[in-house]
């Protein structure tokens, strides 16, 4: 092999231009991609007895949690679904991307210690966990799905479900793409001040509540509150699933292209500030 | 042809101190510079990195214009003192961060052995870890899987395959992923201090393979290391780092003395003209160097050692008086003594007197001695500890024979016959 025809022939140079994104480094290293979703997914329930069940465990409970204190207690309304699928509904979804933002958001800090021997593309690590989450994802909806099809096909509750349904997959991507772009931008600024490490759990907390998730859209009476939840990119998302699955609540194509259009700003933005540090990160993390 | 690894002008800086709203300030500045097109500022300030004295500025350069190439095949030793650079060089040819200023053109996969075993997770079986670390390590599922057996071989853990990583004992673990790495076949190979782990045989091992990569495949192996025998033996040109910049660059043998030189602050001999004066006598000056070497080389275990004591005696009764001096190892333990008394006797006047340390005697390693001289050969009148401290260094060895250090501090050859 002569030196010069390498294919692996690269410059390290101190600054890169401002959006500089190997494609195919990232492609050349997918089974690194795949190799971390595994061991995210495997690694987090060995050496437990139920294994893969806790999985069901943490929404099981917050549903039923749910049930009692905001629908027992406190007597909201549930756009006339049945509680559990409605709560259900909102806990899996929300979970998706709080996890997800939550985990990317601590991607420089968790993995300083890999990130500081051996060089890979940065970006791998964050997509490996928006995909891993989406497993975890993948077996609540299960859960859901058992929840539902119970309700459709056993009660006599109003479920309607639509041709709205098609649009699951994108709903998907939407929030993959929020959270990972958000997760981007976080981690990238806590690499170095950690003030957003703090600020970051408590705000994915608080924004549950700016999120339909415990109510729906259509209590919301008024129209400033109304447009302040709306602005929330989770919210139309949240919406457009439990109406997909139930005929019921709020659906707009205009608030669903919000959420899009917000989630591809979030995600050049995140890229953008997370490949500026990437290269030099490990000197300030 | 050109070389596999042009390094141009190369600097980093790092910042000291903490992270707080200092550095919030900098950023800005640095910010605004940036967003008129300026050059960075903190580029411009910064000194030398010597760590022992305090300097003005804020801004260090860890590594300053550094500039070397390296051909394919070649295996170029790094060495240095702690501190020197060595490190961040390192981590600037394995991208693990950027450089400040300058550039690094690379022909070909570079693969860092910084520190074994990274991205290990202690969950994951022997297996899944030997996938996980490859493909962090950038190889190919495939390419993985075509070496498993080969990988699982040479570590030498068929057995523990199945078991998490975390039931390994540490020496396992090593063998493991040092033997991952070791199968990478990059086109360049960065190794630092492995083989401060792991056993005699797996440094064997480790070496040889080591030597498989360069010579047989025409793979370029970079090695940082404070093992000079084992610089010695696998090098074949070598740059010496000394704060931040490469101070020498050359041969391996010449290279290796320069650092060793350089390196000591140490005493081989000590004048103490006016210092000790004695009623009995005047030490004026101790020496420590190998036979037919200069004061200034460093010494080396596998030759004479001669310790040169020059003293005047100003008592009328020479023959009551004589010299002893005890060897201390570098953690303080008393080794032996030795003495001038049934060997050569002082006489009035100026005595120069000379021991010889047969060859390979003292192990490598640094040393302390204390000076006594004693009446009768029973009571001691004058006691000096530490008078003298000085390093021995490993000589050279052959290659595939063990590397690190022998256990205790002397290694005597002894006469050995075969009597069948």
């Amino acid at each position: 092999m002569s030196v010069e025809s390498s294919k692996y022939t690269f410059t390290i140079e101190p600054k890169s231009r401002l959006l500089d994104i190997n494609f195919r480094e990232i492609w050349r290293y997918r089974d690194l991609l795949f190799l971390f979703v595994r061991r995210d997914f495997v690694a987090v329930y060995k050496q437990t007895i139920f294994g893969p069940l806790w999985f069901f465990i943490q929404p099981i409970l917050t549903t039923i949690m749910f049930m009692v204190v905001f629908g027992g207690i406190a007597q909201m309304s549930t756009d006339g679904m049945p509680q559990a699928v409605f709560y259900l509904a909102g806990i899996v979804s929300w979970n998706y991307f709080a996890e997800a933002l939550k985990t990317t958001s601590e991607t420089f800090v968790t993995n300083a210690n890999i990130f500081g021997k051996v060089y890979f593309p940065r970006i791998i690590t964050p997509m490996s966990i928006v995909i891993s989450k989406l497993l975890t994802f993948a077996v609540q909806m299960i859960l859901f799905l058992l929840v539902y099809f119970y309700y459709l096909f056993f009660t006599d509750a109003s479920l309607h479900p639509n041709i709205m349904l098609l649009l699951i997959p994108v709903l998907i991507i939407i929030t993959a793409g929020l959270a990972l772009g958000l997760g981007l931008l976080v981690t990238a600024l806590t690499s170095k001040y950690r003030d957003f490490r703090f600020l970051i759990t408590f705000a994915i907390q608080l924004a549950m509540y700016a999120t339909p998730i415990i109510y729906p859209l259509s209590e919301i009476e008024d129209k400033r509150l109304k447009l302040v939840i709306l602005s929330n990119p989770m919210s139309s998302i949240i919406e457009t699933f439990r109406y997909a699955f139930t005929g019921v609540g709020s659906f707009s194509w205009g608030a669903l292209g919000y959420s899009f259009g917000f989630m591809i700003v979030l995600m050049i933005l995140g890229v953008l500030i997370f490949n500026k540090v990437e290269k030099t990160f490990m000197d300030t993390v | 042809m050109d070389p596999i690894i042009k390094v141009e002008n190369l600097s980093k800086q790092y910042r000291l101190g903490s992270i707080g709203t200092g550095t919030l300030a900098h950023d800005l500045t640095r910010w605004w510079h940036t967003v008129r097109g300026k050059e960075d500022p903190y580029l411009k300030i910064g000194e030398v990195n010597d760590r022992t004295t305090l300097g003005d500025s804020d801004y260090v350069w860890a590594l300053k214009d550094i500039k070397f190439e390296v051909q394919q095949g070649e295996v170029l030793g790094i060495i240095g003192k702690n501190g020197a650079g060595k490190s961040t060089l390192l981590k600037l040819l394995s991208r693990v961060t950027a450089p400040s200023t300058g550039k690094i053109i690379c022909h070909g996969r570079i693969a860092s052995l910084l520190e074994v075993g990274t991205g290990f997770h202690p969950e994951l079986t022997g297996r899944e870890n030997i996938f996980l670390n490859g493909a962090i390590l950038g190889m190919t599922k495939k390419e993985i899987a075509s070496k498993f057996d080969e990988i699982v071989d040479f570590a030498g853990c068929q057995k523990y395959i199945e078991t998490p990583v975390k039931r390994y004992s540490s020496g396992m673990y090593v063998r493991l992923a040092f033997a991952v790495a070791a199968h990478l076949e990059p086109d360049i190979l960065i190794v630092d201090e492995v083989l401060a782990v792991g056993d005699a045989e797996f440094q064997k091992k480790a070496i040889g393979k080591m030597q498989d990569v360069s010579n047989n495949s025409g793979r370029t192996v970079l090695f940082v290391s404070h093992n000079m025998a084992a610089v010695k033996s696998l090098c074949t040109r070598a740059l010496v780092l000394e704060n931040g910049v490469i101070a020498f660059e050359g041969k391996t043998d010449d290279a290796v003395s320069f650092y060793l030189k350089g390196g000591s602050n140490l005493m081989n001999s000590r004048n103490f003209e006016s210092l000790i004066n004695h009623e009995i006598f005047k030490l004026h000056e101790i020496k420590i160097k190998n036979f037919n070497k200069n004061i200034d080389e460093p010494i080396v275990e596998d030759e004479i050692i001669e310790l040169s004591t020059e003293i005047t005696l100003t008592t009328e009764h020479p023959e009551n008086y004589s010299i002893t001096y005890h060897i201390f190892s570098e953690l303080g333990e008393p080794m032996f003594s030795f003495s001038n008394s049934l060997n050569a006797s002082l006489k009035t006047g100026l005595n120069n007197l000379v021991c010889y340390f047969p060859k390979g005697f003292l192990q490598s390693g640094q040393y302390f001695l204390s000076f006594f001289v004693v009446e009768n050969r029973k009571n001691a009148v004058f006691v000096e500890k530490d008078i003298l401290s000085f390093v021995v260094v490993d000589a050279g060895r052959d290659i595939g024979v063990y590397m690190g250090r022998e256990p205790g501090y002397v290694r005597p050859q002894f006469e050995w016959i075969n009597k069948t």
